[in-house]
């Protein structure tokens, strides 16, 4: 600086100042700055910044009137333990260097860390926040703690306090099987060697060479946020989240809270928190033993003795067997007592109610009877000897009378009389006959000649005859020209004959017959 | 009660718990004579599994040796930790 001074100095005679080149001057730029800046803090905000795909880091630091450019060459930004971000507020150590083919100087960074705790904690709070978005910090992941676990497996440095701690409060309480994974617990290495011991205790198989632990610890002694930082880192937490063997974290001190702690089933403030919670107290367990088994032996003991009590008891209480039978004997021997009289008293009702009934049918029947006997004595006065003797000479002397009506003798003179006035009859009767026969036939004949003499029939004879048209006579000639068909009676016999209506004077005409006369005769 | 796994393969916890379940019915003395008996004898077998696994309290130490890429190679004892 005291050359770049001395060399900047106006010179009074400009004639004399000595002539650089472009290269000239800036090359004793670039020696005057990296000389005089070969070792500088800077303090200020990440700005700009820009990754490419290099690898190489250019960043801008910044403060409210400033702006410094600054690179982090490749190798170097791999091994920050806090990734530059924009807005973060840094303190970066480095050297000045310049760019002569630009006229520009930059920082270039060997290391870069969050200024101060207000920085980091910010961060972290933001990073915490982020993954609690996530889910990995949820109280539903937490797994139980085992009761006893078999194997301990303990992500720790196998060398300092801590894993010393430990083992001797695990050895207090309760002896085990215990594995240590040894891992860096600060630098840029401890984050991926404690995410790495996490997952590779869960990738043993169970029953391997290996024993699977079956609670992890994983264990730091207390130190600077910066210490802890690896603590903090995403690979870690997201390790522990995922872990399915479960997880106690005891990261520095009770103060100290690191990210995870967020994520561990259970966060212990210290190391020996951490193994006091991991095991019970043996002894306790021993004592504990000891008196369930007091509890159990006198349960079972006051059980049998209860039930013994009991049985004495009722026992006790159970009658003798005659006692039993004496109740119903006795009820027996009343009952017994009882029944000779119980079978009088009921045929005594029954008597009584026979009475009773008895009573109400004895004058009905006596009434009946009585009317009977009534009825019979009526009869009986009737039904007397001398009644029926007389009756039966009354129908004696009846059919003597009778008998004596029955002549022979009358009667056969009565018949003799008959007879003989039949026989009187028969022989008028037979008079009678024959005179009365007599004089008809006489008459008779009589009656005859008297009819010959006086019918038409004897006039035919004297030459007459008569004429008819059908059954009808006709007697005048006017009727019988009409006639179409006439008869004529002779003496002899009938004959039919037509009249010729042209010939109104047929000789052999003749009067009928006088009918009168004929019918007179009759 | 019993969840029917053998006690001789019981956890520590699971064969403690059911010992506590099995003294508590017990003391409360209202299962059946029967029962309270087999409720002893598992009791009594639980009872000897927990103090078994009690005194097999041995420590052990062993440190996971890793390879040069950090993988797990096996274990060796530690001492004097």
């Amino acid at each position: 600086m005291d050359d770049l001074i001395e060399e900047g100095t106006p010179d009074p005679n400009p004639g004399n100042a000595p002539e650089f080149t472009v290269s000239e001057i800036s090359g004793a730029v670039k020696r005057a700055i990296e000389s005089g800046f070969s070792h500088v803090r800077v303090r200020g905000e990440i700005g700009r910044l820009s990754l490419p795909r290099s690898g190489h880091v250019y960043l801008d630091l910044k403060d409210d009137r400033s702006v410094l450019a600054s690179v982090i060459w490749k190798g170097t930004a791999a091994r920050l333990a806090h990734p530059p971000e924009e807005g973060m507020e840094v303190i970066a150590t480095g050297r000045l260097t310049t760019f002569p083919g630009q006229s520009k100087y930059q920082l270039v960074i060997e290391d870069l860390r969050p200024a101060g705790a207000g920085a980091l904690m910010a961060m972290l709070e933001k990073r915490r926040a982020t993954l609690a978005a996530e889910g990995l910090f949820d109280e539903a992941r937490k797994q139980a703690l085992p009761f006893l676990p078999e194997v301990i497996g303990v992500v720790t440095s196998p060398s300092g306090a801590v894993i010393r701690d430990i083992l001797h409060r695990l050895r207090d309480r309760f002896p085990r099987s215990v594995l240590i994974w040894p891992v860096a617990v600060q630098g840029a290495n401890c984050a991926p060697e404690v995410a790495r011991a996490i997952r590779g205790f869960n990738a043993l198989p169970t029953g391997g060479p290996v024993p699977r632990p079956d609670l992890l610890i994983v264990a730091r002694g207390g130190g600077s946020l910066e210490d802890l930082w690896g603590f903090n880192e995403e690979i870690v937490v997201r390790a522990a989240a995922e872990s399915a063997i479960p997880l106690i974290s005891a990261v520095g001190h009770e103060t100290d809270t690191t990210l995870i702690d967020f994520a561990a089933d259970w966060r212990a403030p210290t190391p020996t928190a951490a193994a006091e919670r991991a095991v019970p107290v043996r002894m306790d367990l021993l004592n504990w033993l000891r008196q369930q088994d007091g509890i159990l032996t006198r349960g079972m003991t006051q059980a049998l003795a209860r039930r013994g009590q009991r049985l004495a008891d009722l026992s006790r209480a159970l009658p003798r067997p005659d006692s039993l039978l004496d109740a119903a004997r006795q009820r027996l021997d009343l009952a017994a007592a009882g029944l000779a009289p119980a079978l009088r008293h009921r045929a005594t009702l029954a008597r009584g109610r026979l009475d009773t009934a008895g009573a109400r049918l004895n004058p009905a029947l006596d009434r009946a009877v009585a009317r009977k006997r009534l009825t019979l004595g009526q009869t009986a006065a009737r039904l007397s000897p001398a009644t029926l003797q007389s009756l039966i000479r009354q129908g004696r002397r009846d059919l003597a009378a009778l008998d004596r009506r029955l002549d022979p003798a009358r009667h056969a003179r009565r018949l003799t009389e008959a007879r003989t006035r039949l026989d009187d009859l028969s022989a008028r009767f037979a008079r009678v006959a024959e005179t009365g026969l007599a004089q008809r036939r006489e008459r008779l004949a009589a009656l005859d000649r008297l009819h010959q003499t006086l019918g038409y029939t004897a006039t035919l004879a004297r030459g007459y005859a008569v004429v008819r048209a059908g059954e009808a006579l006709v007697t005048r000639k006017s009727g019988a020209e009409t006639e179409p068909a006439l008869e004529i009676e002779f003496a002899d016999g009938k004959l039919a004959v037509t009249p010729l209506g042209a010939t109104p004077k047929p000789a052999t005409k003749k009067p009928p017959p006088d009918k009168p006369g004929q019918g007179s005769l009759f | 009660m019993s969840q029917g796994k053998p006690i001789g393969e019981m956890s520590f916890e699971e064969a403690i718990r059911e010992l506590e379940q099995v003294v508590t019915a017990l003391d409360r003395g209202d299962v059946a004579l029967e029962d309270s008996i087999k409720l002893y004898e598992r009791g009594a077998a639980l009872k000897a599994r927990c103090e078994a696994k009690l005194k097999e309290a041995e420590e052990k130490v062993a440190q996971i040796t890793l390879d040069a890429s950090g993988q797990p190679t096996g274990t060796t004892p530690v001492e004097g930790l």
